[in-house]
């Protein structure tokens, strides 16, 4: 059963590759590496809606603001401007002041202590 | 000189120097903001950085150049086993959270360890006990559960050289 | 395909090694089975394949505003990671976020337990 799942998942993370790397040619290049991100994004999605605990959505916003940084730093190469790693940094640091809030929040421990 | 004045000179300097790199731009309004931003920098937060008095020697330029190439090579080895574990249709872990002694006392140091064993392979650090300086790390793949056996394999790796870099 | 320097086409090549760790990463928050493992294999790949983007862009744009911006993003990244890893993972283990049925030892909890008792 497991195997057959792990099966599923191969078919699907193939085909995705398949229709954006070789089905559509006009796109340019730098946008085909951003929809490779924002299809990782989509996993973070689905773990952050089935997550079973609390723990598990604030693991997956954690690691979405430091993907996002990424998507950032493409933007930037493929637009020629470079102010979107200043979004990318400034994007990063609220993300990381917005995990620990929430791990002391999920401590029991009150925000000031 | 007293040593909270170094210390905000330092970093005075360290930030004028992030606001050169991340402008770039060599106008006089440009150059006077940075001046004025990191002068607020220093004087707010400016105490925290340097903490003891100590000299300066080659030695420690060394060991930390040495520590770098050794931390990359172990954070490009970690992303392997996880890239292994990940695509094996199995899953072959086996995890369990085992203790670690140090010998290391000062915070800088032992902040040091817990990030750099949070990103070499298989571990990730848990908490931190200082008074019986012992550290519980999470193991993904946990070979042995004895704690000096432990301590070879996962501090063992980094504590000599932060031992010479920190204290 | 446009004309492209040396130096651009390496930072091609790292920015896509990047981009596969991430993706590795994020299989490995769906598939693994509690919240430390979803931790370890998150963390790691994520924080190396991010950092992995920004070198590439310093190698695809040289010395330049946007190349230091990139270095200095790729230093904080490594450095805030970690951080807010640990955090994520001792709240959970204070919180009583169970570990997965194929754990086989857990010394925080024994240790935390001897020491209640003996207060």
């Amino acid at each position: 059963m497991r195997v057959f799942r792990w099966f599923i998942g191969l078919l699907f993370i193939a085909a995705f590759f398949v229709i954006n790397f070789v089905v559509f040619t006009e796109i340019p290049f730098n946008y085909k590496l951003i929809n490779v991100l924002l299809f990782c994004s989509l996993f973070i999605l689905i773990r952050v809606v089935k997550g079973p605990s609390v723990a598990d959505r604030i693991v997956a916003i954690d690691i979405l603001g430091i993907l996002i940084i990424g998507i950032c730093a493409i933007l930037a190469i493929a637009l020629q401007r470079s102010y979107f790693i200043d979004i990318g940094i400034a994007w990063g640091l609220q993300s990381f002041i917005g995990a620990l809030a929430l791990a002391k929040f999920l401590e029991g421990r009150s925000l000031d202590a | 000189m007293k040593l909270e004045t170094k210390s905000r000179i330092v970093v005075f300097f360290m930030s004028l120097l992030v606001w050169i790199l991340i402008t770039m731009v060599f106008s006089i309004p440009s150059l006077v903001a940075g001046i004025v931003v990191a002068l607020i920098t220093a004087i707010f937060a400016g105490e925290m950085l340097i903490i003891t008095e100590r000299k300066f020697h080659l030695k420690r330029v060394w060991y930390t150049i040495e520590y770098l190439l050794k931390f990359t090579w172990e954070l490009i080895k970690a992303n392997f086993h996880v890239a292994y574990i990940v695509i094996h249709p199995l899953l072959p872990i086996k995890p369990g959270i085992v203790k670690v002694r140090t010998k290391l006392k000062r915070d800088s140091a032992l902040t040091m360890l817990a990030n750099s064993i949070t990103l070499t392979p298989g571990t990730l650090t848990v908490d931190v006990d200082v008074d019986n300086q012992v550290l519980y790390v999470h193991w993904i793949d946990v070979k042995s559960t004895d704690i000096e056996q432990t301590t070879k394999d996962i501090g063992g790796r980094f504590e000599k050289l932060l031992e010479e870099i920190f204290e | 395909m446009p004309d492209l320097a040396f130096n651009q086409i390496i930072g091609y090549v790292i920015i896509c090694i990047g981009i596969i760790f991430d993706l590795f990463g994020v299989l490995g928050l769906v598939r693994l089975p509690d919240v430390y493992n979803r931790l370890q294999a998150a963390t790691k790949s994520v924080t190396f394949g991010s950092a992995g983007i920004l070198f590439g862009v310093f190698v695809y744009s040289g010395f330049n505003a946007m190349g230091f911006k990139a270095i200095l993003a790729a230093i904080f990244v490594l450095l805030t990671s970690p951080v807010s890893a640990h955090a994520i993972a001792k709240a959970a283990h204070k919180a009583g976020i169970k570990l997965t049925d194929k754990t086989i030892i857990d010394l925080y909890r024994q240790d935390k337990e001897k020491s209640e008792e003996q207060k």
